[in-house]
């Protein structure tokens, strides 16, 4: 909605005064957050972090590049098992989460093959196949999932004196800044143009140059990437895994998040993500109507605002940007 | 030599309900290029519907038949309200693909509100443990009504399409939309038609899925990605082909099931699929879709 004049424009994040100072106030709250709120809130504050890590990536797939996906519970279980037995090992925290990114990431390139040659719902379909697929080879194999007990990971040891749910809190505050940055400046590169380029249309994309291999299975590598980091953190908060925890349900929930925070739309992916982690708290005496709402609010947005809690929020900046003119 | 042919039998009767499901989700697809994601849950919904029906008049005709109806004036009430505003908006079909991941949400949340998320058995006419003997083969009641109905009801749903007036105007709807309009089709209740068949046929796999499975909100949900995968297989334009695709998947997954491993018995269908999609990216009787930029 900017006017942009240069390509040095186009690749700043911050392109106004008013929008860094916002910015700025909001990343000092955050940051006090853990002084002044309940633990409770650093907790539901910090799940949304971690949630908003695999969002922003499925969003990057779905969102920037088209690829309807529904194998996002294989991933996050995949990256999660992965640092589940690295840190078994007692190998560091930071590489396990590397290493869960990364096999996640070399899993969504061997899915991203069938994506060169299918698209739309078919892709829908295999993506669906590989999520139950990994599900089922984690129930079956006890090697991989820990048997009946699941796995115990170590958590976070608490450091410089503060509490254990603060030091987590700042942990994921770190990582999600650092791939909220990542995801901002991946759509404003060349990887991102060609990205939205296959989106809008995969044959004028290719026929302007456009590698459709490469992106597409780049855009799988990258959300994959995203997605395994997600499992990894959910592993270290909660300390222990089971494969109950990667159903369809999780699927559901990732791919909801996208479409309710706004497709194509980084900040987007973050408000999904703290609509999808906070309706399961404010209702979690009436278990039952999650999905009810989930439903409704998908059948409210796609009617009346396509573009997600984004647009609304778009619409809502320009209205106070405009006042009292219209 | 017999256990083959049981497995075989028994793969054929799971598999005329895979085709069931099928050709619900090919109906809605060939006619609107909607995959429909809330198919099993309209089912699971369908099924519920018949229990408190029978719990208030047991009877079972009544309430499978209003059953049935039940299911396809859902889907009918979805497409009138929600989707046609929808496409008056401009909804793409990716969004209007989500609405049906969105409805289907709403009806799990519901069924499990009104039916409980405890399993329960479900009363039918038909027992799985009443078994008939063919020779050397065993097949129960239940697998012998389930592909009996199925059949019939592929057979009803092919003449419909083949051989009445209606069937053409969805068959001239399903090929070219604006062509249809222009040849004075009621294209929107042609179309609202297609969704209420569909959700029929899916609530009838479910009647005769819930006493073989226990009825729980979430049912449906393997019957449905099998059925899915059963359209892929076929092909998604093609209705013969979701009943192949249907028979076909059934076989192969009780035969690898009685030959190799039961325990991932769910993952080959969709392994079947990809191998499938990566040869013949159409489907088996489907037919290549062209796109131009």
């Amino acid at each position: 909605m900017d006017l942009i004049e240069s390509y040095k424009e186009d690749l700043r994040l911050i392109r106004r005064f008013g929008t860094g100072f916002w910015i700025v106030l909001l990343l000092i709250g955050l940051i006090l957050l853990p002084w002044f709120a309940r633990e409770y809130w650093v907790y539901v504050v910090t799940l949304i972090f971690i949630y908003s890590i695999g969002i922003q990536g499925q969003n990057i797939l779905i969102g920037y590049t088209g690829q309807i996906s529904f194998g996002q519970a294989g991933f996050l279980a995949i990256g999660a098992f992965t640092y589940g037995h690295l840190s078994l090992l007692g190998s560091p925290i930071l590489v396990n989460l590397f290493f869960s990114g990364l096999m996640a990431g070399i899993f969504g390139i061997l899915v991203g093959f069938p994506s060169l040659r299918l698209k739309g719902p078919y892709l829908a379909i295999v993506t669906l196949g590989f999520g139950i697929a990994v599900y089922q080879v984690f129930v079956n194999s006890e090697i991989l999932s820990g048997g009946r007990m699941g796995l115990t990971i170590q958590k976070l040891q608490p450091l410089f004196g503060l509490s254990q749910m603060t030091t987590y809190y700042y942990f994921n505050f770190i990582l999600v800044f650092l791939f909220t940055l990542l995801s901002y400046n991946l759509i404003s590169s060349f990887v991102g143009r060609a990205f939205i380029a296959i989106r809008d249309n995969d044959i004028a994309a290719e026929a302007m140059g456009v590698s459709l291999t490469r992106y597409k299975l780049l855009s799988f590598a990258i959300s994959s990437f995203y997605t395994g980091v997600q499992g990894g953190l959910y592993a270290l908060l909660m300390g222990y895994l089971e494969p109950n925890m990667f159903t369809f349900l999780e699927t559901i929930t990732i791919f909801v998040a996208v479409i309710i925070g706004g497709l194509a739309s980084v900040e987007g992916s973050i408000l999904g993500a703290a609509f999808v982690v906070m309706v399961p708290q404010v209702f979690s005496n009436t278990k039952a109507f999650i999905p009810v709402i989930y439903g409704v609010t998908i059948l409210i947005i796609l009617i009346f605002e396509p573009l997600g809690l984004s647009g609304r929020w778009m619409k809502i900046r320009l209205y106070l940007r405009m006042w009292p003119f219209r | 030599m017999n256990q083959f042919l049981q497995y075989c039998v028994s793969g054929l009767s799971i598999g005329s309900l895979y085709a069931l499901v099928a050709l619900g989700v090919v109906l809605i697809y060939r006619s609107t290029r909607i995959l429909n994601f809330a198919h099993g849950d309209m089912a699971t919904a369908g099924t519920f519907f018949a229990l408190m029906i029978y719990e208030l008049h047991p009877s079972f005709g009544l309430s499978f038949s209003l059953a049935l109806l039940f299911g396809g004036l859902l889907a009918m009430g979805f497409y009138f309200g929600i989707l046609i505003p929808a496409q008056r908006r401009d909804a793409t079909l990716l969004g209007q693909t989500i609405l049906t991941v969105g409805l289907g949400l709403i009806f799990q949340g519901l069924s499990s509100y009104f039916g409980g998320t405890e399993p329960q058995s479900f009363p039918f006419p038909l027992s799985d443990t009443k078994v008939y003997k063919l020779g050397q083969i065993y097949i129960s009641q239940l697998a012998l009504g389930a592909t009996g109905f199925s059949l019939l009801g592929s057979l009803l749903l092919f003449f419909l399409v083949q051989r009445t007036r209606l069937g053409l105007a969805m068959r001239a709807t399903s090929e070219n939309l604006q062509a249809a309009q222009t040849l004075g089709i009621p294209t929107r209740r042609v179309l609202s038609l297609s969704w209420g068949l569909a959700s029929l046929l899916g609530v009838l796999a479910g009647l005769f899925l819930a006493p073989a499975l226990l009825l729980d909100p979430f049912f449906m949900l393997e019957p449905f990605l099998k059925g899915f995968a059963a359209a892929v297989l076929g092909g998604l334009n093609s209705l013969p082909g979701a009943i192949v695709g249907g028979f076909l998947l059934g076989l192969a997954e009780s035969l690898a099931g009685g030959y190799l491993t039961v325990a991932f018995k769910n993952t080959l269908a969709f392994l079947i699929i990809i191998i499938i999609l990566l040869i013949r990216p159409e489907g088996l009787l489907g037919t290549e879709f062209k796109e131009r930029v």
